[in-house]
């Protein structure tokens, strides 16, 4: 795969699953930009992993819980506060129901 | 072509923990105003960070306990991505490949026969915001109200074990006991506490032809999940035998028109790039925990409807009727206390009385107001002959209504039962004077009418008279009557 | 009082204590450097001198109480990419303008409740993707040491913003070089701690098995003092570790005899500033008078770091950024449709470069390329950190080039994404393998910094912080400051 270019479709995919809205001369430059940078980190693949296990994180840390008991949450108003729009203490949105 | 129908079963659970998933706003959020049991946590605000509610882990393993699920030592939490306005992050934290709990199996009776339908996992997660939708002056949009996200939400998967539509009904209700035994979850299905998709197919029996897995959701009750999964079975059925194309897709139940609709968008399918939860550490299960969490679990239902037939020699339809729910069996344990002597008495009671006050009132058996102790009280007050069973009845209600022990109310309103026959011969004398029809009834042959004479002395004695000494004296006084 | 911005933090901490100054003549001297150099060096987004002077007053009150505490009183600049309530969080995007946060930051409160005097919010590649802060939806920052050079990134505001004075120490946050690339152009000291030792709770994410929150000053001791004050487990973040804080200030001093600095091949690579090279080599010789035993070690898997690391963070980012949809906060460019909603809002909303990792980590994640990209990734992210565990066996620190050359001019590698990756090769490993680096002056290449590197095990700052204080306080090169008076009235 690493001298593979991506395709337009490709990367029309990908922006539909980001939800990144792409000009046409972005999808462009994103298809020249990503196509190299995955050339570069394709060179990945020449590693034996075979007996390697994958790090999702460094520490060694596990069990993290805390017990269930409730504090406070935030007021009405500081929830609202940044919200582009609102209706009756809610935030709105365009149709879900497309 | 003769079908059979594959069905398995996905439910999500909301947990009745006191707090959220992975923050520590109230999780009781039913009756709260919109957008007030909310903090940057669960309303996914920039920088803020789950940590794991102690509380929802331990019990989505006493439901795998309970499933007899293995609970692997090794679990850990994922994102799973798409955009959406329910989903505050734009990812759920839910668990991929490696959940809480494992394989288990749930055990039906379907016509008396033992069905086992296989459990494949229990896993936890977070529940999403709630969406209203709206229309106003021509456009329609939809507002977001937070208080659900971040709700522990915990997905059991079913093997695709069940047969049919009665079968799933049977499987939901099952588990929805279980949960509720256990005291995990409402498991109110109404309220969308439990919440049911299901993966519907069709095979030939000689397995020639197998159609395509359709999901259906939107069945907000057991009824509707039933009619849903009929309506869905019998559109497959004849697709498949009138040759038309049937596809793998997500239907919705339309409840108001009993069907179900594809639900394709021009959207593509779904890719949710699942990839581990780099804010929370595994969870690594310690033995003695799940050992503690198994010793604190409750007896479950077909367990407790066993040792009732058992223990307390019940036959299998009271069993079953007192290990319905849990409150009740709890309620029937606690006014047998110990003495099997009592367990019919108290069963009679319990199914006959008590279910027919809740049945009428429309009460829940936490809100009627007569606890175990006070039953007990009547049975000794019927065993001791003070009062009869009829009084009896009649105390039980204004037990109900007042508040007030049983003994209580026969001494304020003189209810104890009056043996005594020389007060009892003169109300037999003046009720067999007052009827003379019934006694000539009774004197030719029809001695049915009997029991019209006791009841007038019951409604004469405002019912306190002991019945069966009553009858003799009745039985006496009209045989003298005869020779007279 | 102007000759107050030119003493360290724990100066000051000495003066205040005394009684000598107040914290509100720290604060006006900081205030009068700020009005005389920032419009040539654009290091804050946000200038918060109203919280700042109430912070002073309180400060004063505090010391009078005898309840001050390390960071009382000292000017402090934050990254703005690190949540406050009383001022805009920006993370240098224009998705987030105006955005006020109804929290702080975990390390924001523990700074807060010091009464610390935080002068403002610094610029910032935008959701702190970049290695030159010219990705900040809002202004370029200058180095302060030429001022048309960038100052590195992301964390290039609160770099500058201490080389120039303008602040005795500030906060940024280490992705992938982010701290000690910036800290190395512009001249200045810059750790980033161990993964887990301070909250990132309120650290705006951007790949959060890799993010880690420190301090950038004018000296080691000043970068230990304000380790110590935002350091330690916090309930509300799973990934900080609960385990002992040194003194850092305390365990500073003595020579370096018996300590075991590994030197490895690896970080000398091609297209490397030859520069930078003599630096770092006259630096470990360095070392070595001051009895360090230099040993010869090897990570062989460095060369993978870089596209490790551009495969894991841009997967975690593209998940961190998909809550900026424009619903709850943040710009939102309202369409006819929800699906249009969401792909003008963010279209428009992030700049070029957060696109490009959301789409390549999007990418890296989606169905068919998963176990390719992605798990790959993290065997090999196992295989670096590995290298890191057996080089530990035999050494104490590892010595290497913070940068593979010095600051650039502006807009030099805009064009070619890939050219500027590579800036941060020398530190990705650190992030890599979680471990703590320290970057530190140790020369000068045309006027412009070149920087030392310093990483040790887990949770060994102290051992960091000591070689680096020896190597630091037996060098000059810590001593001088930008010209930046001069450029400016050049300018002018």
């Amino acid at each position: 795969m690493s001298d593979k270019k991506l395709s337009l479709e490709e990367v029309d995919h990908v922006a539909m699953l980001a939800r990144l809205g792409l000009e046409p001369d972005e999808r462009e430059m994103m298809r020249e930009q990503l196509s190299s940078i995955l050339d570069h980190i394709s060179l990945l693949q020449s590693v034996d992993t075979s007996a390697i296990p994958p790090t999702a994180q460094v520490i060694t840390l596990q069990n993290q819980m805390r017990a269930d008991d409730v504090h406070d949450s935030l007021s009405l108003d500081e929830v609202m506060k940044n919200a582009p729009d609102s209706e009756d203490g809610m935030f709105k949105v365009r149709a879900v129901l497309e | 072509m003769q079908f059979e129908t594959i069905i398995g079963l996905e439910v999500h659970a909301q947990l009745l923990t006191e707090s959220k998933m992975f923050c520590r706003c109230s999780a009781g959020y039913a009756s709260a105003d919109p957008n007030t049991h909310v903090c940057p946590v669960c309303l996914g605000l920039p920088g803020a960070l789950p940590v794991i509610n102690h509380g929802a882990v331990q019990a989505t393993i006493m439901t795998g306990l309970a499933l007899t699920c293995s609970i692997p030592e090794y679990s850990k939490f994922d994102r799973k991505n798409y955009i959406y306005p329910d989903l505050m992050k734009g990812y759920q934290i839910s668990q991929y490949d490696l959940p809480l709990c494992g394989g288990g199996v749930l055990p039906l009776v379907i016509d008396g026969k033992r069905k086992d339908i296989g459990i494949t996992r229990v896993h936890l997660e977070e529940d999403t915001a709630r969406l209203v939708h709206r229309t106003a002056n021509g456009e329609t949009y939809s507002l977001v109200d937070v208080n659900r996200s971040g709700v522990p939400l915990m997905e059991i998967v079913s093997e695709p074990d069940m047969r049919s539509p009665e079968e799933a009904r049977a499987y939901l209700m099952a588990l929805r006991q279980i949960l509720r035994y256990i005291g995990v979850s409402t498991a109110n299905m109404e309220e969308g506490a439990f919440r049911c998709d299901a993966n519907v197919s069709q095979r030939t029996l000689d397995g020639s032809v197998i159609g395509p897995k359709v999901e259906i959701k939107n069945m907000n009750s057991f009824r509707s999940v039933e009619r849903a999964l009929a309506f869905e079975v019998e559109r497959q059925r004849k697709a498949l035998r009138d040759g038309e194309a049937l596809v793998q897709e997500t239907r919705g139940w339309v409840e108001d028109q009993g069907i179900t609709v594809s639900q394709r968008t021009k959207e593509f399918a779904h890719d949710y790039r699942y990839f581990p939860e780099p804010d929370l550490p595994p969870l690594v299960l310690d033995r003695a925990e799940v050992d503690g969490i198994q010793s604190r679990m409750a007896e479950l239902p077909t367990a407790r409807r066993d040792r009732f037939i058992e223990q307390y020699g019940l036959n299998e339809r009271e069993a079953e009727l007192l290990t319905v729910e849990r409150e009740v069996a709890d309620f029937f344990e606690v006014t047998v206390d110990g003495d099997s002597d009592r367990a019919r008495e108290a069963s009679n009671w319990i199914t006959g009385e008590i279910f027919a006050l809740m049945r009428d009132s429309g009460l829940e058996l936490e809100d009627v107001k007569i606890s175990p102790e006070q039953i007990r009280e009547l049975i000794e007050l019927v065993g001791e002959d003070t009062i009869n069973n009829r009084t009896a009845k009649e105390v039980l209600v204004a037990v109900h209504e007042t508040g007030k022990s049983p003994r209580e109310i026969v001494e304020e309103r003189g209810l104890a039962q009056v043996s005594d026959e020389a007060q009892l011969l003169a109300v037999v004398r003046s009720v067999v004077d007052e009827h003379p029809d019934a006694v000539t009834d009774y004197q030719n042959g029809k001695k049915a009418a009997i029991g019209f004479l006791i009841g007038q002395v019951m409604r004469q004695m405002r019912g306190t008279a002991n019945p069966g000494v009553a009858r003799s004296l009745l039985e006496q006084t009209l045989a003298e009557r005869v020779t007279s | 009082m102007s000759e107050l911005i030119n003493r360290s933090a724990v100066e000051l901490r000495d003066l205040l204590d005394n009684g000598e100054i107040s914290a509100v003549d720290v604060l006006d001297a900081h205030l009068a450097r700020v009005e005389a150099v920032e419009a040539s060096v654009n290091a804050f987004i946000t200038i918060t001198d109203d919280v700042a002077r109430a912070q002073a007053q309180a400060a004063d009150q505090r010391i009078k109480n005898g309840t001050a505490g390390p960071m009382t009183g000292i000017p402090v600049g934050l990254k703005d990419i690190l949540c406050t309530t009383d001022a805009p969080t920006t993370a240098g995007s224009k998705l987030l303008e105006g955005y006020r946060s109804p929290y702080d930051a975990t390390v924001v409160k523990m700074l807060r409740e010091q009464d610390a005097l935080f002068i403002g919010k610094a610029n910032t590649d935008e959701f702190a993707m970049g290695s030159s802060t010219e990705h900040s939806a809002y202004q370029f920052t200058s180095n302060p040491w030429k001022l048309d050079h960038v100052p590195g990134g992301s964390s290039g505001g609160s770099a500058a913003a201490v080389s120039a004075q303008e602040v005795s120490v500030s906060l940024g946050s280490d992705t992938g070089g982010s701290i000690r690339q910036p800290a190395g152009f512009c001249g200045v000291v810059g750790l980033k701690p161990t993964y887990g030792r301070v909250s990132r709770f309120g650290l705006i994410a951007f790949a959060s098995s890799l993010d880690q929150i420190g301090p950038f000053a004018r000296s080691v001791e000043d970068a230990a003092l304000l380790l110590g004050a935002i350091s330690g487990k916090d309930p509300n973040d799973a990934t900080s570790v609960d385990t002992a804080i040194p003194d850092y200030r305390a365990t500073l001093g003595g020579d370096l005899t018996g300590v075991r600095v590994g030197v490895a091949e690896e970080y000398q690579i091609d297209g490397m500033d030859s520069r930078v090279e003599e630096s770092v080599k006259q630096a470990i010789g360095e070392l070595e008078k001051l009895g360090a035993e230099i040993v010869p070690i090897s990570l062989p898997h460095t060369e993978h770091a870089l596209a490790t690391y551009y495969i894991i963070a841009p997967a975690e980012a593209s998940a961190n950024l998909a809550r900026f949809d424009g619903v709850k906060y943040g710009m939102s460019l309202a369409q006819d449709n929800l699906l249009d909603t969401y792909l003008q809002t963010r279209g428009k909303g992030f700049g070029p470069e957060v696109k490009r990792r959301i789409m390549l980590g999007t990418y890296a994640l989606s169905s068919g390329y998963y176990d390719a990209y992605y798990v790959q990734a993290q065997k090999v992210r196992t295989l670096i950190k590995r290298d890191f565990d057996e080089a530990f066996q035999n050494v104490d620190v590892i010595a290497a080039p913070t940068s593979p050359t010095v600051s650039f001019q502006r807009g030099a590698r805009s064009a070619d994404p890939m050219q500027m990756y590579l800036s941060d090769v020398f530190t990705i490993p650190a992030n890599m393998a979680g471990i703590p680096g320290i970057a530190v002056p140790c020369g000068f290449a045309d006027g412009l910094p070149v920087s030392l590197q310093f990483m040790g095990r887990a949770f060994d700052e102290a051992t960091v912080l000591r070689v680096a204080h020896a190597y630091e306080q037996n060098t000059e090169w810590h001593t001088s400051n930008p010209p930046l008076d001069a450029q400016i009235s050049t300018a002018s």
